[in-house]
């Protein structure tokens, strides 16, 4: 299949990885910043061809793990509401909140929907005049664009029942966030390619200089994050910190500006809690004071719950990169993706269900598996 | 269940709620994957357990007389009704005819049960019954037995459909994932993930440059023709909900064994890849209902590769992988670009991811 066969072809895999032995010649710890390379690297094992000397942690980059608990909970309470219609991406419905998911909503006779846009979510209101269709809206940068333009939409035509529950998070303060912590020990970052198709990477220059680390700006299929880890290294190895884009066929280093002027213009920054890390500054979006009508917290007056994550998850080391799943007492015994503690065990993209799903056991042939948790 | 089972049998499940901790029924304890695993092990086989439920096949063996027969049933609830390569009629006469064959009986006689919801076009229920008629005709069974109930108009979904099903064991093998031996190769009849593509294209409104047919036909000729041809058939099993993933997860976990798969050996159609990576779903775990997978020791692989390829429904089959010893009650695939990873069990339905 064209696009995707060529970036998983294996001999090209085992000379990228010939090549990144040869250069690598001291420790390197680099994290890969979103969930869906997390997941290419469990799924295709990119990690077992890497150096011994290589170790990768997995970043804080999917969407649905870094919801925090409160925002899940505000969810949940809307959905059961008689008269809602709410629309998530499908992912969102086992995440756990405090007792249920959006599952056992739906169970209860809530009106819970899988959509695989905004637009369609608004498609529905439009068809529902007499019920209040709210979207779920998660994701970081990449997704923002396409809820912008429904909100954008949904104004325009005077689409009342139509709002959003805002959860977006941004990239470049959560790595900020990490390289700050005197915990941490990233060396070099795989940029996740599909935020990087909208933002474009200047926003990344300044990170690099600062904290003297190179950025990779990566795609998702193996050969792309086995070509990442290499450039990294390299740079690494040569003292070097600078902004690369090994995905160029997707990224340009100015973006999407149409994009970015839409959700300049629907939403604004703010500062975000994540979940199993806490308050980060400037790290979110909120409904700019134009579109405050469209929010769903507002709407349904839900903006005031808090909500305590459970006290034995460490998904927020995890998604610091300061701890691996293989480093939780709970991992596969009372945490499993069918029965979650925390969000990194839900999603797909989660560095736990990546490794339940792909990781759970040891196998004699897995070298790598050490690499990973290492350092 | 025996005579001697009184009320007080029947009633001692161990707890209430047995079901982790979902008060309800979620849409995910019918998807095939360890919630459904979940349901059957801590409530069904409690309540119901008996040594032919507690093989966990496809279908239960029972001894009547003389005779070794094959007993199952299911319930067909797919949504669009009628879908490319298949309707609700086709599939709930081969999925039974199926769950016999992989049995190793020949399918004889179905019953067909109707559930109508009131206000169904009468031509919908006809179209329904001419093809059931074709599919029964086609994998050579009667339809013997039925029912009909209507319920009100908003309380079915237009039409399901019951089906059970029995069939003779003509041979002394114990076709079951107890009989899998380490050293047995893992054959697959064909390409997998059409079924469950084309239903989800159906249902969602997606289009793809050409549809997506379903795989759904009639498994018993190919299963009985290893049987005939004196091959060694160890274990059958047809790749239903849950996939081609699922399907080993659990016959590697009844049988104690290890089975390893290769990635690339996995025959699936570009336009399935395809939709596949759009929605973020992965083929090992998307529905099939044309498609099957046979254990046998390795001395016999090519002539049961030689049967199979007679059969227009097997044409496609290859080898995909072999059992071994340990790790036991594990699937472990080789990946693309040669790596190892675990196969695990789907925990609920597949979801479209984020991004």
């Amino acid at each position: 299949m064209r696009f995707v066969d060529e970036y998983r072809d294996p001999d090209a895999a085992a000379r990228y990885a010939q090549a990144l032995h040869r250069i690598t010649t001291r420790r390197w710890t680099l994290m890969e910043i979103c969930g869906g390379q997390t997941h290419a690297i469990m799924k295709f094992g990119v990690d077992e061809l890497l150096p011994p000397q290589v170790t990768l942690v997995h970043g804080p980059g999917c969407p649905v793990c870094v919801t925090p608990l409160e925002l899940v909970e505000k969810a949940l309470e809307i959905a059961a509401r008689p008269g809602v219609v709410f629309c998530s991406f499908g992912d969102m419905l086992r995440v756990p909140g405090r007792e249920r998911d959006l599952r056992s909503v739906k169970a209860a006779g809530g009106d819970v929907r899988i959509v695989y846009s905004p637009l369609d979510a608004l498609l529905l209101a439009r068809k529902h005049p007499d019920r209040e269709v709210v979207f779920f809206a998660v994701g970081f940068e990449t997704t923002a664009p396409a809820n912008a333009m429904a909100v954008h939409q949904a104004a325009r035509a005077g689409v009342a029942n139509f709002s959003i529950l805002v959860s977006h998070v941004l990239v470049p303060p959560a790595m900020e966030a990490i390289l700050s912590s005197p915990a941490n020990r990233v060396q070099g970052f795989l940029a996740a390619g599909h935020v990087c198709t909208v933002m474009g990477y200047t926003e990344y220059e300044p990170l690099a200089r600062k904290h003297r680390v190179p950025i990779v700006v990566t795609g998702f299929e193996p050969l792309d994050i086995l070509q990442g880890v290499f450039m990294c290294v390299r740079q690494l190895e040569e003292g070097r910190a600078e902004v690369e884009n090994q995905y160029a066929r997707a990224v340009r280093r100015e973006g999407n500006a149409a994009a970015q002027r839409l959700v300049a213009e629907v939403f604004r920054v703010v500062p975000r809690k994540w979940r199993g890390v806490g308050d980060i500054p400037q790290s979110g979006l909120a409904l700019s004071e134009r579109y405050r009508d469209f929010d769903a917290e507002l709407r349904f007056g839900v903006a005031d719950l808090v909500a305590d994550e459970p006290a034995e998850c460490i998904s927020g080391l995890i998604l610091q990169g300061l701890e691996t799943p293989h480093g939780c007492g709970a991992f596969g015994t009372r945490c499993t993706p069918e029965r979650p503690l925390g969000a990194t065990m839900v999603s797909n993209e989660g560095a736990c269900a990546a490794y339940y799903r792909y990781r759970r056991v040891r196998l004699e042939r897995d070298p790598a598996g050490s690499s990973v948790r290492g350092a | 269940m025996g005579p001697d089972r009184g009320p007080a049998g029947v009633c001692g499940f161990s707890c209430p709620i047995p079901i982790g901790q979902y008060p309800h029924v979620l849409l995910a304890h019918g998807g095939g994957g360890q919630l459904t695993h979940q349901l059957i092990e801590q409530l069904f086989l409690p309540a119901f357990g008996t040594p032919a439920l507690g093989a966990r096949h496809d279908g239960a063996r029972i001894a009547i007389g003389g005779a070794q027969l094959a007993f199952t049933t299911d319930s067909y609830v797919v949504r669009p009704l009628f879908f490319p390569g298949g309707d609700i009629g086709s599939l709930a006469v081969n999925g039974t005819v199926n769950d016999l064959a992989m049995c190793g009986a020949r399918p004889l006689y179905l019953s067909a049960g109707f559930i109508l919801e009131e206000g169904l076009a009468m031509e919908t229920l006809r179209r329904v019954v001419t093809s059931m008629q074709a599919a029964a005709a086609a994998a050579g069974v009667a339809l013997v037995t039925g029912d009909t109930k209507v319920v009100d108009r908003g309380k079915g979904d237009g039409l399901y459909v019951n089906t059970a099903g029995v069939g003779v064991v003509e041979h002394g093998l114990l076709v079951a994932p107890a009989s899998v031996r380490p050293g047995d190769v893992v054959l697959l009849s064909g390409d997998i993930g059409r079924h469950g593509m084309a239903i989800m294209a159906a249902r969602e409104g997606l289009e793809f440059e050409s549809a997506i047919e379903s795989d759904c036909a009639p498994l018993a000729a190919p299963a009985l023709a290893l049987v005939e041809a004196g091959v060694q058939v160890h274990c059958l099993r047809d790749l239903t909900r849950g996939g081609l993933g699922s399907a080993l997860v659990e016959i590697a976990q009844v049988a104690g064994l290890h089975v390893r798969i290769d990635e690339t050996a996995l025959p699936v159609r570009d336009d399935v890849r395809g939709a596949c990576e759009i929605l973020g779903f992965d083929p090992l775990y998307v529905a099939n209902e044309g498609r099957f997978v046979a254990f046998m020791p390795a001395a016999d692989e090519y002539r049961a590769r030689e049967v199979l390829r007679g059969h227009a429904v097997s044409a496609g089959a290859i080898r995909i992988g072999q059992v071994t010893a340990t790790p036991a009650g594990l699937v472990t695939l080789k990946s693309r670009i040669g790596a190892t990873r675990v196969v695990d069990m789907l925990s609920g339905e597949q979801l479209p991811r984020i991004c």
